[in-house]
């Protein structure tokens, strides 16, 4: 009975647990529902992938009406992995998240960003799971909303000009989407996703097809801030609260790409996409124009959150980078880099959270000395920063290495030295903080930074570990992200 | 005389792209965060246009299985539509309130006025 309705409790869990976390209305209790509706939920996630990687993709007719007609679930390897990696960041961030925002967020305001939390889990993991066009656009609005308050309630009065920013670019790049949909659907008449891409064949040709593509990859990209339409995400990042940065960093963008994935082959098909259409040099350019321009930009920010969220735009065009490519391996580099830059990045802004709980301050030049003061928490700092430059041993270093080898596939050696090059970027803002924290003499204020938290330094050491742990033992990541390529370039089945 | 004809017959869609591309003017050229909230509003509504008068077939009947109804209009966009006016009123309403905080902590809801207080969000400095 459960087992049957795995799909469909991957999404009404967390939406439950929000109106509860909501009603409760006391932040402690708030959180525990939270911890409890976020275990749960990975639990479906890892029981889903167990499930598809046994017995292939899985398809839940919401309400019994039989797709097209009704709501389709559909989950297949590659949603699996993106839900299992949702739901995993979600849930071990949660002991993290109670001491941080007991101290960033008023009393009365915790229950709201709890539910919010959860809103927003529900959200993502709607629009991984959906196989229909539009439903995945009201999931779309679910976790942005909800992304929204959650960066309004920072404590920097910054944050509410920088939910408000987000909150314009967001609904922009969703209605592209939308205003995308609804040309598909005037074209073919039928919005599940498998039905679109058999119906799409006849119409392919025609302007209109080519303009719904258009406007679905214009607004995804401003979703998953794809250089240059990243402009909301450094001062959403950085005025947020600890938590909830942490949280979209590590997950939204990735949601984002996965739905331009699904769009890209498994709807239109990278013969369409990729063949007869220019996506190629287009998405490469600005994939490296994002490598390049936001690491060099990266390399300049004194406040440290600011730094890591435009190395997160930098980053997020590796992952571009290899959907550009549309190879086996190409896409592999792509997809295993979704999950190796969201722990990596997730274990680096839970470290500044622990920074910003001791220190009340992320700026680098109020920070000198403080490796030798929090030893512990800093290094997890270093083994993360060496994961995000991509040195062996590390998770970074797997993508990173995909992507190379996918470019040297094609003969193109010019893309295999972009990509190192601009590696070496990361090399210059990783190690221009590594050498503030560790070589200067500790300041007045970092004298007297507390102690941090052991369940924070916890948290962030796990997510430290995962970073060395998936760089060196590479069959879950690697392994199921080259079963999810080989799946997507087969392309509509 | 063709080309005429051609536009007027489709004088829906004119409709709707001048209303999709009034919209986004508003949001790009105000910075009065209240009338760019408007103009977001206008291009979302523009959307539901697009969405609906697909959805019409002059002389179409209800979707009723049955003798005398024929050839009737898809009743999902109208459905559709529903769905993404909650969705539209939402974001307005998370919008407003929003510039009501932002009106309670700067005193101004003028981008500009705004911008010279806080460096971080100047255009030029991000690039």
């Amino acid at each position: 009975m459960i087992g049957e309705n795995l799909p469909a409790l991957q999404v009404i869990l967390p939406l439950f647990g929000a109106i509860i976390a909501a009603l409760v209305r006391r932040g402690d209790i708030a959180w525990l529902v939270t911890l409890v509706t976020g275990v749960a939920t990975l639990m479906v996630a890892f029981a889903l992938l167990v499930k598809v990687l046994a017995g292939g993709p899985i398809s839940y007719e919401i309400g019994d009406w039989v797709p097209p007609i009704g709501i389709e679930y559909r989950v297949d390897v590659i949603n699996a992995y993106v839900l299992v990696l949702v739901s995993v960041i979600a849930a071990v961030i949660l002991p993290y998240a109670r001491t941080s925002i007991a101290l960033e967020i008023r009393e009365e305001r915790r229950a709201w960003f709890y539910t919010m939390y959860l809103l927003c889990l529900c959200g993502l993991t709607g629009i991984t799971i959906t196989g229909d066009a539009f439903n995945a656009f009201v999931f779309l609005e679910v976790s942005s909303l909800s992304t929204y308050t959650m960066i309004a309630l920072g404590r920097d009065r910054r944050a509410l000009i920088a939910a408000y920013q987000y909150l314009i670019m967001g609904t922009i790049g969703a209605t592209f989407y939308v205003i995308g949909v609804g040309l598909l659907l005037v074209m073919t008449g039928t919005l599940n996703l498998v039905d679109l891409s058999t119906r799409l064949v006849e119409v392919e040709s025609t302007r209109t097809v080519s303009a719904a593509l258009a406007f679905i990859v214009v607004g995804i990209s401003l979703k998953l801030a794809l250089f240059p339409l990243h402009v909301w995400l450094p001062n959403a990042y950085a005025y947020a609260p600890s938590v909830a940065t942490v949280f979209l960093a590590a997950t939204a963008t990735k949601v984002a790409v996965y739905l331009l994935l699904r769009f890209l082959f498994s709807v239109f098909g990278a013969h369409f996409a990729f063949g007869q259409l220019v996506l190629t040099p287009m998405l490469l350019l600005l994939s490296v124009a994002a490598m390049f321009g936001a690491s060099i930009v990266a390399a300049f920010q004194n406040n440290l959150k600011r730094m890591l969220a435009y190395s997160s735009v930098a980053q997020i065009g590796y992952v571009t980078l290899g959907i550009a490519l549309a190879t086996a391996t190409g896409l592999t580099g792509g997809i295993v880099h979704l999950f190796n830059h969201a722990i990596t990045k997730a274990a680096l802004f839970l470290v500044l959270g622990i920074v910003f709980y001791c220190a009340a301050t992320v700026r680098v030049e109020d920070l000198a000395g403080l490796g030798r003061r929090l030893p512990v928490t800093m290094a997890g700092f270093v083994v993360a920063g060496l994961s995000l430059i991509g040195v062996p041993g590390t998770a970074g270093f797997i993508s990173k290495w995909y992507l190379v080898a996918a470019a040297l596939e094609k003969g193109w050696w010019w893309l295999a030295v972009l990509v190192v090059a601009s590696s070496l970027i990361a090399v210059i803002y990783v190690g221009r903080v590594v050498e503030v924290l560790w070589f200067r003499a500790p300041t007045e204020t970092v004298a007297a930074v507390r102690d941090p938290p052991t369940v924070m330094v916890a948290t962030a050491w796990l997510m430290v570990a995962a970073t060395v742990y998936f760089g060196i033992d590479t069959n879950l990541t690697a392994g199921v992200a080259s079963l999810a390529a080989d799946s997507l370039l087969q392309g509509p089945q | 005389m063709n080309l005429v004809q051609e536009i007027l017959a489709h004088y829906n869609h004119w409709i709707t792209i001048f209303l999709m591309v009034a919209g986004l003017y508003v949001v790009v050229a105000r910075g009065n965060m209240v009338k760019k909230l408007v103009g977001l509003s206008i291009f979302q509504t523009s959307v539901y246009l697009l969405y609906l008068s697909p959805g019409k077939i002059l002389g179409g009947t209800p979707p009723i299985i049955g003798e005398g109804y024929s050839g009737y209009a898809n009743p999902l966009p109208h459905v559709l539509i529903l769905t993404a006016i909650v969705v539209g009123v939402a974001t307005l309403s998370l919008g407003l309130a929003l510039v009501v905080r932002i009106n309670e902590a700067y005193g101004t809801i003028e981008e500009d006025e705004i911008f010279e207080t806080e460096e971080q969000f100047q255009p030029g400095e991000d690039e």
